[in-house]
């Protein structure tokens, strides 16, 4: 069952130069892309770097775009390709390249520093912690988090935008603070500093940053927003509104049948080749 | 030697405390440290929050006994010991029960969300081995969640650093894609370490008086494993070229299921929870055959018909529990049989089924990163159809030695936790009993590090010459001009260890496996590589091969000495468990041969186990497992 296919992989340094490689190497039954490019490791290309761990969806190492589309590498599997079609391998867009596929993804763990920590009640002792199923669930839905970042590659307010970079955390810190929001027994009040420290406020409820979880968390829906609305208590921003009028699901269909993502239409930032809208029907 | 221009100088960094591994032991040790007012580097060859603990699935054993409150560390010392056919340290396993709770309790203070009982405290799950539903977890994720939690311990702890000295770096820092190659000693005592920025191949000479080794497992030394290319026994072979020991590494686990289709994916884990949740094995024919796989030892505790075993997932106090949950080497040998003796499925395993037996919704509740990898991964929707499971290199039970309290080896200076290090988990380790392993002894041994220096005199001196030496040893692959190619060495090895040294062993495989070891450690410094420093992969492999190579020689050696079969030991040629070989544990060190340093392989006796630990234990229990001289100190004898 196995077959010859077409490779392309990005080589290139952290100079920011580089370009895409042609390989054509074997593909077998059930492979995955980190399959295909350990082959090229192994075979014709050395030190071709890549990052990866788990191989199992479970570390988040393994991100790259393929096809122009955010994926892990280890769970994009070979046959949602078709035999004839050229695979095409770039960087992460949003990270300055180290090498290959591999970015630097520092910027992740600035951002996570800079949310205070939780909080628990001072009198609470350690097994005397009591919590109800139903009220974990929530804030256990954004643990699930493999950190893989491809929701912070993804949004267009730190994809396009270099300079946002200071002031906004992107979705999956953001989250973070909706999450310790959401614990049970933290005792901080998170709701201005969302807006305040980690620019909240550059969210534009666009949910690029949903659809491509990996982890399918409702990022927006269910992080994002109810945040939104903790601020808006107090403050009002219309995009809240916005965003439960427009952005339902039948719209993201249409605009997935389109084509057209919300990704980006703006030149590579870190030498990626692809113009955001050659992003192909692959691999959903 | 060192020189900026080519690429080569080596920069110098001093700490107290270097914990080396950032997976759960390492960053419970480096919490510790802290605490107690060391400064800390933590170096880890992933990125921070990627270590092998994020894989663990199903969940860390404590006693808290709040599914079934007759549950209590006595209970679980006694699984541990049975689980490991008390070959294990007693003084460990005794720790470790005792003080599992507490470490658990305490990663709830650190913000964890483990799911809940009815009443609000933290459930728990049946497991293999353990006698009661004992695993705190979070979904199958439980891995990811002890991560998490930790690394955002080291974060708040961060931040308590930068208000008081404006720097989140400055007592706690984590050097992350960092390999470290190797250990420095002033006299006999440790100094410090020797590695390379894996991004860029910048070289880092770390200056520090007390060393923890967290570096986890060997499993990249077999071919079909569960475990990622983390697992190169780095932390194994560092502390033998230190000159500490390792013992028990005959002892590997080989898990009973992995994946065993598609062939890409051979060996990922399929979580024992599956089990602990209802599902049950079948063979080609249909039938359940762990029934028929129930050893003396383990008669009572376990059901021996389908009816029983199916009434105990409701009513644990008044039926045994079903054959499916015995401890892993044995559940991983039946497999082996069965597919074997023609029973298999067509990928060559066996099936594992829930779907039959549990609904879609509570499947995808309990499970669902496993409802999630087969689905991606094979196209398998394991609501409505079984998966095809079989054995996968999971585990090592071996590691290098320790004093129990402390997690100190014989060199002064180096601590080790978590997996790399040995004697708690004796010939097989109960599932879930790694985590808490983890958190138990990672903390004992931050203590351990801060009170060596506490007591420390002169500090230690690293010297120029070892430096040069671990920097042109690191160098060696760019200047052997494409010799050897690092993979394919590497697939050598795997197969030769899968094929010879796997899980059902024999004298003349094992024997064999020894030769082929040999010709590939003669080959394995002729590897050269292509690319330059930053971020090669293949000069990574070429580090990585020789730790495997030293690692692999232990485990042959190790299992071709003991001639019994044990737990996650199993010799073909000796398949009946020995008492004479309770008592003997194996070692292996270094020392010199006439082509540079050779493992060596000696006995040393296994410690008696305490008298108060060996009551809780029932006379005709032990034996089983103990004969004449050593069962008279029993209460029993003593007419209590
Ligand atoms: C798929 C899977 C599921 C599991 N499920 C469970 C479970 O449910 N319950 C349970 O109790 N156990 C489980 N285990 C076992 C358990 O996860 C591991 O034994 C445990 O996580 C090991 O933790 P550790 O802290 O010792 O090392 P790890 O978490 O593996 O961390 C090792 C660290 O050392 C670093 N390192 C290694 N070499 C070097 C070097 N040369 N230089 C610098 N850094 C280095 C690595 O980068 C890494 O950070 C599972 C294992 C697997 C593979
Ligand atoms: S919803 Fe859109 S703007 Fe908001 S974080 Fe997600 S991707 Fe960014
Ligand atoms: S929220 Fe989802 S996409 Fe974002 S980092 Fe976490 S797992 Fe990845
Ligand atoms: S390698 Fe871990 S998510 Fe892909």
């Amino acid at each position: 069952m196995g077959y010859r296919a077409k490779f392309e992989v990005w080589r290139g340094d952290s100079s920011g130069e580089g370009a895409l490689q042609p390989f054509e190497v074997d593909v077998n039954e059930g492979e995955v892309v980190l399959d295909i490019v350990h082959r090229l490791q192994a075979t014709q290309a050395g030190d071709l770097a890549v990052r990866w761990n788990c191989k199992a969806g479970k570390c988040g190492s393994c991100s790259a775009e393929v096809n122009g589309r955010p994926r892990l590498m280890c769970m994009t599997r070979m046959s949602t390709f078709d035999e004839h079609e050229t695979v095409t391998i770039t960087p992460l867009r949003t990270f300055p390249v180290i090498r290959d596929l591999v970015t630097d993804v520092d910027f992740n763990y600035v951002k996570a520093r800079e949310i205070p920590s939780f909080a628990p009640p001072e009198d609470l002792a350690p097994g005397e912690y009591r919590m109800s199923q139903i009220d974990v669930e929530r804030p256990q839905e954004f643990r699930k988090c493999i950190e893989c970042y491809l929701c912070q590659n993804t949004c267009h307010a730190v994809r396009d935008h270099e300079e946002n970079k200071e002031e906004f955390a992107g979705p999956r810190y953001l989250m973070r603070v909706s999450e310790l929001d959401m614990h049970p027994l933290d005792v901080r009040d998170r709701k201005d500093a969302a807006q305040e420290d980690h620019g909240l406020g550059y969210c534009n409820i666009t949910k690029c940053c949903t659809e491509v979880c990996p982890e399918h968390i409702k990022i927006t829906d269910n992080a994002l927003i109810p945040m939104k609305e903790r601020v808006v208590d107090t403050k009002y921003d219309p995009l809240v509104w916005l965003g439960r009028k427009i952005f339902k699901r039948e719209d993201l269909e249409a605009r997935h049948a389109t084509g057209r993502r919300s990704l980006d239409d703006a030149g590579p930032g870190n030498g990626s080749p692809l113009p955001a809208d050659s992003i192909g029907p692959v691999g959903g | 030697m060192a020189d900026e221009a080519d690429g080569t100088a080596v920069s110098h960094h001093s700490y107290d405390v270097l914990v080396i591994g950032a997976g759960g032991a390492g960053l419970r040790a480096a919490i510790e440290a802290r605490m107690r007012g060391k400064r800390v580097a933590i170096l880890s060859k992933s990125l921070f929050g990627k270590a092998h603990t994020v894989m663990a699935e199903g969940g860390i054993a404590a006693s808290m006994g709040n599914a079934n409150p007759r549950d209590n560390w006595e209970v679980h010392y006694r699984d541990t010991m049975r689980g490991g056919k008390f070959l294990n340290n007693w003084r460990m396993a005794e720790l470790h029960a005792k003080e599992a709770p507490q470490r658990v309790w305490e990663l709830e203070t650190y913000g964890a969300l483990f799911d809940r009982t009815p009443e609000g405290k933290i459930s728990q799950r049946n497991f293999g081995g353990h006698q009661f539903p004992r695993l705190a977890h979070v979904g199958d994720r439980t891995g990811l969640e002890l991560i998490r939690t930790l690394q955002q311990k080291i974060v708040s702890l961060q931040q308590e650093d930068h208000a008081r000295t404006g720097d989140y770096e400055s007592d706690l820092k984590v050097f992350h894609e960092f390999t470290v190659t190797e250990l420095f000693k002033d006299g006999d005592r440790i100094a410090g370490a020797f590695g390379y920025r894996r991004p860029t191949g910048e070289y880092l000479c770390f200056h520090a008086p007390a060393v923890v080794l967290a570096t986890g497992g060997i499993g990249k030394s077999f071919k079909v494993t569960s475990n990622s290319w983390e697992y190169t026994g780095d932390g194994h072979a560092l502390a033998l070229r230190a000159g500490a020991r390792l013992i028990n590494m005959e002892f590997v686990q080989f898990h009973p299921t992995g994946m065993v289709w598609p062939p890409s994916v051979k060996g990922i884990l399929v979580t024992e929870s599956v089990r602990g949740d209802g599902g049950v094995l079948k063979n080609s024919e249909g039938e359940r055959f762990m029934f028929r796989y129930i050893p003396d030892v383990f008669r009572e505790q376990y059901a021996t018909s389908e009816d029983e075993g199916d009434r105990w997932y409701d009513d644990a106090d008044n039926n045994r529990r079903p054959p499916e949950l015995l401890p892993r080497d044995e559940v991983a040998r039946a497999i082996n049989n069965e597919v074997k003796e023609g029973r298999g499925s067509p990928a060559g395993g066996v099936y594992l089924d829930i779907a039959s037996r549990r609904t879609t919704e509570f499947i995808r509740k309990r499970l669902p990163s496993m409802y999630h990898q087969f689905k991606e991964l094979a196209d398998v929707d394991i609501t409505a159809e079984p998966m095809e499971v079989g054995p996968t290199c999971h585990y090592v039970m071996g590691g290098v030695e320790v004093d129990p309290d402390t997690a100190s080896t014989v060199v002064p200076g180096l601590f080790a936790a978590g997996e790399v290090a040995g004697g708690m988990h004796g010939s097989n380790r109960l599932g879930g009993n790694s985590l808490s392993d983890l958190l138990v002894f990672g903390c004992r041994a931050g203590a351990g590090a801060a009170d060596y220096l506490d007591g420390l005199g002169t500090a230690p001196a690293v010297g120029n010459e070892a430096v040069d030496a671990a920097l042109a040893e690191a160098e060696k692959p760019f200047s052997v001009r494409g010799e050897e190619n690092a993979y394919t060495l590497h697939q050598e090895l795997q197969q030769t260890m899968n094929d010879l040294v796997g899980i059902i062993r024999r004298a003349d495989e094992m024997e064999m496996a020894l030769k082929r070891l040999a010709e590939l450690r003669d080959r394995i410094p002729r590897v050269g590589v292509t690319g330059g420093r930053a971020y090669n992969p293949g000069w990574h492999l070429a580090m990585d091969l020789r730790n495997m190579l030293m690692v692999s020689q232990c485990i042959a050696m190790a299992a071709l000495e003991r001639q019994e079969s044990r737990g996650g030991h199993t010799r073909d040629d000796y398949p009946a468990m020995d008492e004479n070989w309770r008592r003997e544990l194996l070692n292996c060190s270094l020392a010199d041969g006439p082509d540079g340093p050779e493992v060596q392989l000696n006995h040393q006796p296994q410690p008696a186990m305490r008298p108060d630990l060996f009551d809780l234990f029932e006379l005709d229990e032990l034996k089983k497992y103990y004969t004449g001289d050593e069962l008279g100190g029993h209460r029993a004898d003593r007419g209590m």
